[in-house]
């Protein structure tokens, strides 16, 4: 088969367009998260995702709809055990993650049924992916990206130099709570394209890599949406011909690239 | 219209009291020391000002607005201690960092026009770091990140400039001529400057008020008081008072040698 025909598949082009959105998407977000040293964030939120599809699952409801509301609840969470408990993020991070994994795995056992579609949120299915999950991804990518936009400089100024950006009246608390919620839609959104297991390395990956070679903030952003973008198209195409599982080709090209850029940014 | 008046102000984190019953002004064009002991209060009184710890006790106004209602920030200019509060994996060009002073004047949705950019390049170039504008800021060294932050401060135009003990990062010279730096903008300006450190021995070269704090106020009014006040020489002990004045009379040699006497030193000698 040649790419022209690989190409014409309906499957490939909507894989194409939703993976196209969700990674831009992805390493927008992700570079804020890696500078804030908010990336496992994204690894826990994921697997509280795991949780919520399963209970999206057991009830016979589309899992997405079940997913977003609680793993935006989870990532809130987070944040409020960070507040009141006395522990640093990662601890909270690290509750909430276990309580997502041992709920998916108890719901699962109860059900008997649904084991082979919850196993498949694991590592990514986005060849199989439906039209109506197509619109969901576009429509909630172009929401997270429009946010990102409007709140570019607040994030920019509370991530460079937190003190500071407080006393020129950016409210910096309002700012993480943006922040984490955003990754917790991104996240769900990125389950369907690399699974649960794999999602941090779609948000940590293109980002780590444009951090070395950047000479801008501006240009980072970009260079890490380039890098995540390339990393999906050609995930998908290599899988695809390859006959290699699609999610784990994609972190793997996203991590040659971190190593190219790596190598590059020394020999320069 | 004082820029900054405090009055009566308590401060408390859990039961630890920080600060108590201080009380202030800044006025236009003022130099103000906020010197004291490590732990004295003094980032407290600036996070007071700025709003960031509750106030238990008294009140603050900026340019007759309480703090609580105040929103014209871009008026005051603030430099954190460096060390602490950057991110140094952040790969702003030093253009985007002096961008982020101008963000104080605006409102959310918060844009950056070509007249940003402008008025960027113009204080770069008073600054004398307009070769820079386009090293990333993490690059530079102690002295040229130093100024970056001053030009982010100043972008904006303010009357009322802070700095939180700005010396710590840099080497003897630089220090020497940011201070100038400093004194000259104050003078010429007319720009208030707070300026805190716990260097006694050093402040009074530039500053034409004390403000010394060890959690309760000690000292508040002129160099020239201060040096004068028989309670103070009782306080500090005539030594200690006398190396400050005596550093505060030499500020125009610029050759003169400095004293740094150790902060225990006048811990030792309080009554």
């Amino acid at each position: 088969m040649n790419l022209i025909s690989f190409l014409q598949y309906t499957f490939i082009q909507k894989a194409f367009l939703a993976g196209a959105f969700i990674s831009v998407t992805c390493a927008a977000l992700g570079m804020f998260l890696v500078l804030r040293k908010m990336s496992l964030i994204s690894d826990g939120l994921s697997h509280l995702s795991f949780g919520a599809i399963a209970v999206g699952l057991f009830f016979g409801v589309y899992p997405y709809y079940i997913a977003v509301p609680l793993v935006m609840a989870g990532s809130y969470l987070i944040l409020k055990i960070t507040e009141k408990a006395k522990v640093y993020g990662d601890a909270s991070i690290g509750i909430v993650s276990a309580v997502g994994i041992a709920g998916g795995v108890i719901i699962a056992s109860l059900s008997k049924g649904f084991n082979v579609d919850l196993f498949s949120y694991l590592f990514g299915s986005i060849l199989s992916i439906r039209t109506v999950e197509v619109f969901l991804s576009l429509l909630l990518s172009l929401t997270v990206l429009t946010i990102l936009y409007f709140y570019y400089w607040d994030l920019f100024s509370a991530t460079f130099d937190v003190e500071y950006a407080k006393t020129t009246g950016i409210k910096t608390n309002k700012i993480n709570v943006i922040l984490t919620l955003l990754t917790s839609l991104v996240v769900v959104l990125s389950v369907k394209v690399v699974g649960v297991l794999l999602v941090s390395a779609l948000m940590i990956l293109p980002a780590a890599a444009a951090l070395q070679i950047a000479n801008g903030f501006r240009s980072a952003i970009f260079i890490g949406c380039c890098f995540s973008l390339i990393s999906v198209l050609a995930g998908i195409t290599f899988s695809f011909f390859l006959d290699l599982p699609t999610g784990a080709t994609i972190v793997m090209i996203n991590a040659i690239i971190f190593a190219l850029a790596l190598l590059y940014k020394k020999i320069s | 219209m004082a820029i900054i008046d405090i009055k009566n102000v308590s401060v408390s984190y859990n039961s630890h009291e920080a600060l108590k019953d201080i009380s202030c002004k800044v006025e236009t064009g003022d130099f103000i020391g906020f010197v004291g002991p490590n732990g004295a209060g003094k980032t407290t009184l600036i996070k007071a000002i700025f709003g960031l710890v509750p106030v238990k006790e008294g009140n603050i106004e900026l340019f007759g607005t309480p703090a609580k209602k105040f929103t014209n920030w871009d008026k005051i200019g603030y430099l954190p201690q460096q060390s602490t509060s950057i991110n140094p994996l952040f790969p702003a060009n030093v253009r985007e960092v002096v961008l982020l002073g101008l963000l104080s004047r605006k409102k959310w949705p918060r844009k950056i026009t070509r007249h940003d950019r402008t008025k960027v390049d113009e204080i770069a170039e008073k600054l004398k770091i307009g070769h820079l504008k386009k090293r990333m800021f993490s690059e530079l060294s102690g002295g040229q990140q130093q100024k970056v932050l001053l030009a982010r401060c100043l972008v904006s135009e303010p009357q009322l400039l802070i700095f939180d003990e700005p010396s710590t990062a840099l080497d003897p010279d630089s220090r020497e001529s940011f201070f100038e730096l400093i004194k000259d903008l104050n003078i010429k300006s007319k720009i208030a400057v707070i300026l805190i450190t716990h260097d006694t021995g050093y402040v009074g070269r530039f500053a034409e008020k004390l403000l010394y704090l060890d959690k309760n106020l000690i000292f508040f009014g002129k160099f020239s008081d201060f040096c004068k006040s028989e309670k103070m020489g009782l306080y500090f002990g005539e030594h200690h008072q006398h190396i400050i004045c005596h550093q505060h009379h030499d500020a125009s040699d610029k050759h003169h040698h400095t004293h740094y006497p150790p902060h225990d030193a006048i811990e030792g000698e309080k009554i």
